[in-house]
């Protein structure tokens, strides 16, 4: 997509909003609508986006997959490893309240962790759907 | 109860779950198998320890997160489903024993690591079933389950493992799907999805079209899940072209967990009264079932692949566990329950026994396993020791679940059905009877190289499966008396 | 009558949907129209499961003193999990329907039935 000027300009004004967008979706989830699985596919959609104008090679750069791949379990195993938390701290599994001293302040951070846990893996399989689906030779 | 105790309801399942990431991470072949094998071992020693403290304090009850039922999720274990996640794990740390030199064999590198870790997932979600006391929750680990055992059966060599695998995807999604609409449409009635507080609530309403609905939805989502006659169309492909340590592990325990599902939904949420006596859920299961006998057995007289006789084969053996079901007395469900752990043993028995033949000759067509029986003792032992358990020979695992069923039959007064139990066994003999035909009395076929017997690390766990199938027809209190339990549990209302 | 046939208009739409994409999938060979039936048929119970959530009058589930009725949130909640049920059951079956196509070289259902015939 060399030549089309208007969708390469436009998306470069446009992907550093979207991922803004998705910060705020991920980390205002505890005060109002949002969380990780909206802001993981908003957050990929930035991904996708510039791999579709600048094309698949530019985008694995940026997004190496391996790391991607990775970053799929990463999110998982922090979203298990919060809930184990609980467990150590004397709590049910994936009992916040218990994870600091004060049991509000243990909720916040717990749902926080979670939360981000659950944008990590969403956004890294979209990302990595979109690559194996594009990186298709057929 | 204190400590690692208390908390074992969540570690039955998020153990196995922290592997598939694991695994995912890990890379590399031997590192996953690992990984998800010590998991596996660890969720049996956690279904044993479930199973011990249901005896000692009856029904164990884990809010997740601290959030006391009926708002919270809450992990609920009984005899009932403590008997089925015993199954369940104990049958994929025998498979996964015997995983690594089939898996090499069958899977491509750089692809087995991705194997363990499906597998790992698959694993997790059959456990959550069983385990949850919630019914959304339920629908979410059956699509975990699911989602990844359409991706194990698509790693099948054959490239007719990817059209049987979309065939299960599609139908498999309709299943759950439907499960899920009755599960919103019991909900929008009650306002909960707690089972045990869905229980409460449902005979208040329980004639309102709704709940009727939900019922009928509910019902048919599962048994196109457990693949009860005539929804089994997509299990035959599915089960033979799958890898067999896939086929192994699916054919033991997936439908099986389905099954449950239905007895739990069946008999403590809408309870006996309303099935068998409002409604006429006993014919609606007790013809299909009947039917399913028939043709499943029929249909695995023609089979020459003989993973897909065995497929047809399940759907008949499915057809004994409904019939048990359709029963509706405490016999017929402990028969089922029985049933249930009896034909995971013989099938697992059975298709790690036709891997290890795989593993040496490359097919296991009929023609091509002419004669193996002389080559390869001990695996056709195994099969062998399968083979009758499946027909119900005495002294076999096969003849307990045949004889309890039978038993049951009695009991209801349908003598009839007893016949037809027979006459349907007589129609395995004639399957199983051309297997043995191949294997013992038709000559081996020109230009074969001599076979040597399969790998030692897996014909052990085959043979562990074979022996189990023995020690359970001969030592049967383990199996009946956790079934017996179990049926009372599960059993809120009697209506016999 | 047709008051209460009209108050009810989530539900023909959750109906009519669903029949839609139920009918496609059965009727359609082609794998990818199969998936897309697939979607619709999914799509009709999430909006079954969202609209069961509404409450008359009430407002989004937002704590403020000055609101008294609330929506439910928790269909909504729910969906969510089945909305991300569904995108991974789509993701997969087009990447079996992507493998079929270069196993087979087509995604035609008769087409892929007689290919497995003959073999």
């Amino acid at each position: 997509m060399k030549h089309h000027r208007v969708l390469r300009v436009a998306a470069k004004l446009l992907i550093p909003f979207i991922l803004l967008f998705a910060l705020y979706v991920q980390f205002h989830g505890d005060f109002g609508p949002g969380g990780g699985f909206q802001a993981g596919v908003i957050f990929a959609a930035a991904f996708i986006l510039y791999g579709l104008i600048f094309g698949l090679e530019n985008a694995r750069k940026v997004a190496p997959p391996a790391l991607v791949t990775r970053l799929v379990a990463l999110g998982l195993l922090l979203y298990a490893g919060v809930g184990y938390g609980g467990l150590l701290r004397g709590g049910n599994y994936l009992d916040y309240g218990v994870l600091l001293e004060n049991s509000v302040a243990g909720q916040h951070l717990g749902i926080l962790l979670i939360e981000f846990g659950v944008g990590t893996t969403v956004a890294a399989t979209m990302i990595s759907i979109f690559f194996l689906f594009a990186g298709r030779d057929t | 109860m204190s400590g690692l105790a208390a908390h074992l309801p969540a570690l039955q399942v998020v153990v196995p779950l922290f592997a598939a990431p694991l695994c995912l991470l890990a890379g590399r072949a031997g590192l996953a198998w690992l990984i998800v094998f010590v998991a596996s071992c660890l969720a049996t020693a956690t279904a044993a320890g479930l199973a011990y403290q249901t005896f000692q304090h009856g029904t164990l009850s884990y809010p997740l997160g601290g959030w006391a039922a009926p708002w919270g999720i809450e992990y609920v274990v009984d005899t009932a489903n403590a008997f089925i996640l015993l199954l369940v794990s104990a049958i994929s740390t025998v498979v996964l024993m015997y995983a690594p030199a089939s898996v090499d064999r069958e899977i491509r590198q750089g692809r087995r690591h991705l194997f363990y870790c499906m597998f790992a997932l698959c694993l997790t979600g059959l456990l959550g079933i069983a385990i949850t006391g919630d019914a959304f929750n339920v629908f979410v680990f059956l699509e975990i389950s699911s989602l990844s055992s359409y991706a194990l059966i698509a790693l099948g060599g054959h490239r007719k493992a990817l059209t049987a695998s979309f065939q299960y995807l599609v139908m498999g999604t309709i299943g759950a799907t439907f499960f899920l609409i009755g599960v919103g449409l019991l909900y929008m009635m009650t306002g909960t999805l707690n089972m045990a507080d869905l229980q409460a609530r449902i005979p208040a309403i329980q004639d309102s079209r709704p709940v009727l609905a939900a019922f009928a939805f509910i019902t048919v989502g599962l048994a196109l899940k457990a693949a009860l006659f005539p929804l089994h169309l997509w299990l035959p492909n599915a089960y033979a072209y799958a890898p067999n340590v896939v086929s192994a592990f699916i054919a033991a325990t997936a439908t099986k967990v389905s099954l449950y599902v239905l007895l739990r939904f069946t008999f403590t949420i809408f309870g006996a009264k309303f099935a068998f006596l409002d409604l006429p859920l006993h014919w609606v299961l007790l013809v299909p079932a009947v039917i399913a006998m028939f043709a499943g057995s029929f249909s695995a007289i023609f089979q020459r692949d003989v993973k897909r006789m065995l497929a047809y084969s399940s759907v008949a053996q499915i057809g004994y566990i409904v019939l048990g079901i359709a029963l509706s007395s405490a016999a017929g469900v402990a028969a089922a329950l029985i049933h249930i752990f009896n034909h995971g043993l013989m099938k697992a028995a059975l298709f790690c026994a036709l891997g290890c033949i795989f593993h040496r000759i490359g097919s296991v067509r009929l023609e091509a396993m002419a004669g193996l029986g002389r080559e390869m003792p001990w695996t056709m032992a195994a099969l062998v020791a399968g083979g009758f358990s499946l027909l119900g020979v005495p002294l076999t695992a096969g003849f307990i679940s045949k004889w309890y069923l039978i038993e049951a039959a009695f009991e209801a007064g349908l003598w009839w059905l007893v016949v037809l139990v027979v006459l349907s066994s007589m129609l395995a003999v004639v399957y199983v009877w051309r297997l043995l035909e191949a294997l013992y009395f038709k000559p081996v076929p020109e230009g074969r190289a001599a076979v040597a017997e399969a790998p030692l690390s897996m014909l052990l766990p085959t043979l562990l499966l074979a022996a189990a199938n023995i020690y359970f027809g001969l030592d049967t209190r383990l199996p009946v008396e956790m079934a017996q339990s179990a049926a009372t549990i599960l059993i809120r209302e009697q209506i016999w | 009558m047709l008051r209460e046939i009209l108050a009810h208009y989530n539900y023909w739409i959750v109906i009519v949907l669903m029949m839609t994409g139920f009918y496609i999938v059965v009727s359609r060979g082609n794998l990818v129209k199969k998936l897309v039936g697939l979607n619709i048929f999914q799509t009709s119970v999430f909006l079954l499961y969202i609209s069961m959530g509404k409450v008359a009058g009430g407002s989004a589930p937002i704590l403020d003193p000055d609101i008294k009725v609330y929506a439910n949130p928790l269909p909504h909640v729910l969906i969510l999990t089945a909305i991300v049920v569904g995108v991974a059951t789509t993701a997969l079956g087009l990447a079996l329907v992507v493998r079929i196509r270069e196993a087979y070289g087509t995604i035609e259902e008769d087409e892929l039935d007689l290919m497995d015939d003959e073999a």
